[in-house]
């Protein structure tokens, strides 16, 4: 069967350290590139995330030592709402934008798609480059904004006008702070379309022989179709940002109502309208939500196949769920705005259709446990962040019901139990999505082993932290607690709620300081790791059948033939228990 | 414990990859079969990498227009301030040359599809000084409102007719970039009728840019 070596066609990595390493286009690089990238941003959200959370936890205690690192934003150690708004502004900001929808689709979409679709690159490497680049930029943009003159963006990750398209007369921080972080985003915004494109041609166009539709792993679906959803919903966001640019500094009105007065002082603007931007922004905003999860989906069902040793329970159903969730999710976005005043009838439309994506979400959660019973399970990391995964998907999807019915979220809107529910589903499942990712590929990127046993306690330490953090506030959200109050000790019927504030944030340092569990193994293994096999978890994708790290062509200049599916494991009859793909066995 | 040694496998031929320099191969189709003897080439080869990106950058610019329509919409039905603006003779002269524009351009694929190669050459300059020639009479059309004290934020017409104008011209800019590409390819000879990818791609952007220009006018000047 193996006479067909035609002659190869090595492609030789460049010469050079900046062609190599910097400005490179080899996707395996650009990969690593967003990685590092989303984790630099996740370090900073992070610890925006421990100021705002000391603050709420003791509103009215005095950090000396914070006060001589941010003489404005904590005079004397005491935090300012505006400093406490614009925490929460940054942490939002970078935490979606550049960890949610980097590190999963950026990062490893960009390293792992074409080799498991037997490509040597993606379509376009400069294009590839040039997405990686304009991201870096709107990342040093944001950056920038944190230390704007006037303080950092306030208006929360979301900037809903008038508030955010007035300048500075609204306020500190909405001057030349949420300029930059309009600016930032519309950049951002044009890095990932480029980057869709690219998804979208490589797959459709790069596989190799015998890689139809319905053999593609399941990550590769979740890659493609979150790039269908970015090159859609990001011109979205980049018109909404564009006009709330020009409202800020070109002296438009497209969503400043007339006769404001703010500050005291009256606005010269007429007719435009703030719900407009609602529109625009949550147009883009809910596709969003599923640009940060469906990748962790797709990497789900790898590992749970891979560690259960079992093929994907219902694989064509997990495909049309994939798509039935990116398709769904574009009609939804009035459940964001269910208290803007919006007609009961469309309410209703929005509410019913937002339930209706229960449907192929059950599918997906059914299928994941259906891929697990009876499974041969082997609990190495990367799977326990897999059943995380599904498991805080099941807690956060719940809450959602909740959320999508018109009446319920007339009382729970812009409620700590609306934090609750978009942390876990949105931030932490996708973070566990990441995890496991990293965990499971690591070998593959960098050719050795992550430590199994400080990996294990990585998980249940951050696994146990996640729950205790983000449970508690569906329990102040039915209280009615409601979200970016920066000082809850101002008001009587939330003084009660101050022990939660402090468990929380208690919980919340315990997991921070389990994350430097994760990164000093990821470090650590770079260089003294155990050297990793080509296929170390015995599993049946093409990335499994080339070297670790892979050349720089992938392939060897090689081809691949597929010949089955992405899955089989347990084979009856067969001499393992998988198949790898580009096997021609006969069982 | 199973054993980590590769299966036998059987390698393809490598594919023709020119890892997105040029793109003036047209005959880089790949048949495609499913590699078990089951499915067999199709017939109908998948399209080029060129003209899928081609298509994914044309849904993201409608969905960019699509979202300005329908704050234009939104904008005018809710408010008492709208003033809608009566188009400039010079932008009837502007749509005229974008239209003649799509025809030269059509006139110079079709001397390539006859491997006529000074034609092409020619049409394919003249598409790209109409280009020019539409750029500075929408330059035009903006001095002409702002003599007459019409500013992009003075009425929310005035702020749409900028913002849409502005941004298809950042657009056609492109266009023309593209035709500065293809025409320094042409002039060294790289198409022929078999080699076109680029031209036709470029030409799918034009033609689009036409259109979308078609529909703009409309929308600002016809509609309401």
């Amino acid at each position: 069967m193996s006479e067909a070596i035609h002659e190869a066609h090595v492609h030789h990595p460049p010469k050079g350290f900046i062609r190599k390493y910097i400005f490179s286009l080899d996707h395996k690089v650009i990969g690593i590139q967003y990685y590092f990238l989303a984790l630099f941003s996740v370090l900073v959200g992070i610890t925006l995330s421990l100021l705002f959370r000391m603050h709420l936890a003791w509103p009215n205690a005095s950090w000396d030592f914070m006060g001589k690192l941010f003489p404005t934003g904590m005079p004397g150690g005491l935090m300012t709402p505006e400093f406490y708004l614009s925490m929460v502004t940054m942490h939002g900001t970078l935490m979606v934008f550049f960890v949610l929808t980097t590190a999963p689709q950026g990062g490893f979409g960009n390293y792992i798609l074409p080799i498991q679709i037997g490509a040597e690159d993606m379509a376009f490497p400069v294009l590839n480059m040039l997405s990686f680049w304009v991201t870096f930029v709107a990342l040093v943009v944001m950056m920038m904004s944190l230390f704007a003159v006037g303080g950092a963006p306030l208006s929360g990750w979301t900037a809903y006008p008038p508030l955010s398209a007035l300048g500075s007369i609204s306020g500190p921080g909405e001057g030349l702070g949420q300029t930059l972080w309009v600016i930032s985003l519309a950049i951002f915004c044009v890095g990932s379309m480029l980057g869709a494109l690219n998804f979208i041609t490589t797959t459709l166009n790069l596989r190799a022989k015998g890689m139809t539709l319905m053999r593609m792993p399941l990550t590769v679906w979740a890659w493609f179709t979150t790039s269908i959803l970015g090159l859609l919903a990001f011109p979205v966001l980049l018109a909404g940002g564009i006009l709330l640019l020009l409202d800020r500094v070109g002296g438009t009105s497209f969503f400043i109502p007339a006769g404001l007065v703010v500050n005291e002082q009256l606005v010269h603007h007429n007719g435009g309208s703030p719900l407009l931007w609602q529109h625009l922004f949550w147009f883009f905003g809910h596709p969003e939500v599923y640009i940060a999860i469906l990748p962790g989906m797709g990497v789900t069902s790898q590992l749970l196949a891979t560690f259960a040793r079992k093929p994907v329970f219902g694989y064509k159903a997990m495909v049309s769920a994939i798509l039935g969730i990116g398709f769904l999710g574009f009609f939804v976005w009035g459940h964001h705005m269910f208290v803007s005043g919006m007609s009961p009838f469309s309410a209703v439309a929005f509410s019913l259709l937002t339930l209706s994506i229960g449907v192929p979400s059950a599918i997906k959660t059914f299928n994941w446990l259906g891929t697990l019973w009876k499974g041969k399970i082997q609990f190495k990391t990367p799977m326990l962040f897999a059943i995380g995964f599904v498991s805080l998907f099941v807690t956060g999807g719940v809450s959602g019901i909740f959320l999508g019915q018109t009446g319920l979220d007339l009382y729970l809107h812009d409620t700590y139990f609306v934090l609750a529910h978009f942390h876990l589903i949105m931030g932490v499942a996708a973070i566990f999505g990441i995890f496991g990712a990293t965990y499971y590929w690591f070998p593959k990127m960098f050719g050795r082993m992550m430590s199994e046993t400080w990996g294990k306690v990585h998980f249940w330490l951050t696994f146990v932290g996640v729950y205790c953090i983000f449970f508690p506030m569906h329990i102040m959200g039915i209280a009615g607690h409601p979200r970016r109050y920066s000082d809850p000790s101002n008001f009587k019927y939330l003084a009660g709620m101050s022990t939660y504030h402090q468990f929380i944030t208690i919980a919340t340092f315990i997991t921070a300081a389990a994350q430097f569990i994760f990164l000093i193994n990821l470090f650590w293994s770079l260089w003294k790791g155990k050297k990793a096999e080509d296929n170390p978890w015995h599993a049946t994708t093409l990335e499994w059948t080339i070297p670790s790290p892979p050349p720089h062509d992938n392939f060897g200049g090689k081809v691949p033939v597929v010949y089955r599916g992405a899955y089989e494991y347990s084979v009856p009859g067969a001499k393992q228990d998988f198949i790898m793909q580009n096997s021609p066995e006969e069982v | 414990m199973p054993t980590t040694a590769l299966p036998e496998v059987e390698w393809a031929p490598p594919k023709t990859s020119d890892n997105g320099h040029g793109g003036f191969h047209h005959d880089g189709h790949r048949g495609f079969d499913r590699g078990d003897g089951r499915g067999g080439p199709r017939a109908i080869p998948p399209a080029d990498k060129y003209r899928i990106g081609m298509w994914c950058a044309l849904g993201a610019i409608v969905m960019l227009f699509v979202a300005f329509s329908s704050a234009y919409v939104y904008r005018q039905g809710l408010s008492f301030d709208w003033q809608p603006l009566q188009a400039l003779p010079v932008l009837w002269f502007n749509t005229a040359v974008l239209l003649i524009s799509s025809l030269t351009f059509e006139l110079s694929r079709r001397s390539l599809r006859r491997d006529h190669t000074t034609p092409f050459r020619a049409w394919l300059s003249v598409t790209a000084v109409l280009g020019l020639v539409f750029l500075v009479g929408q330059y035009v059309a903006w001095r002409q409102l702002a003599a007459q004290g019409i500013y992009l934020g003075t009425n929310p017409h005035s702020s749409f007719f900028y913002v849409l104008t502005a941004l298809h011209a950042v657009h056609l800019a492109g266009g023309i970039l593209a035709l500065g590409f293809v025409l320094r390819g042409a002039v060294r000879g790289r198409f022929t009728s078999a080699r076109r990818s680029a031209v036709d791609v470029t030409a799918t952007y034009w033609h689009f840019m036409d259109g979308l220009w078609i529909y703009l006018f409309v929308l600002l000047f016809q509609l309401g």
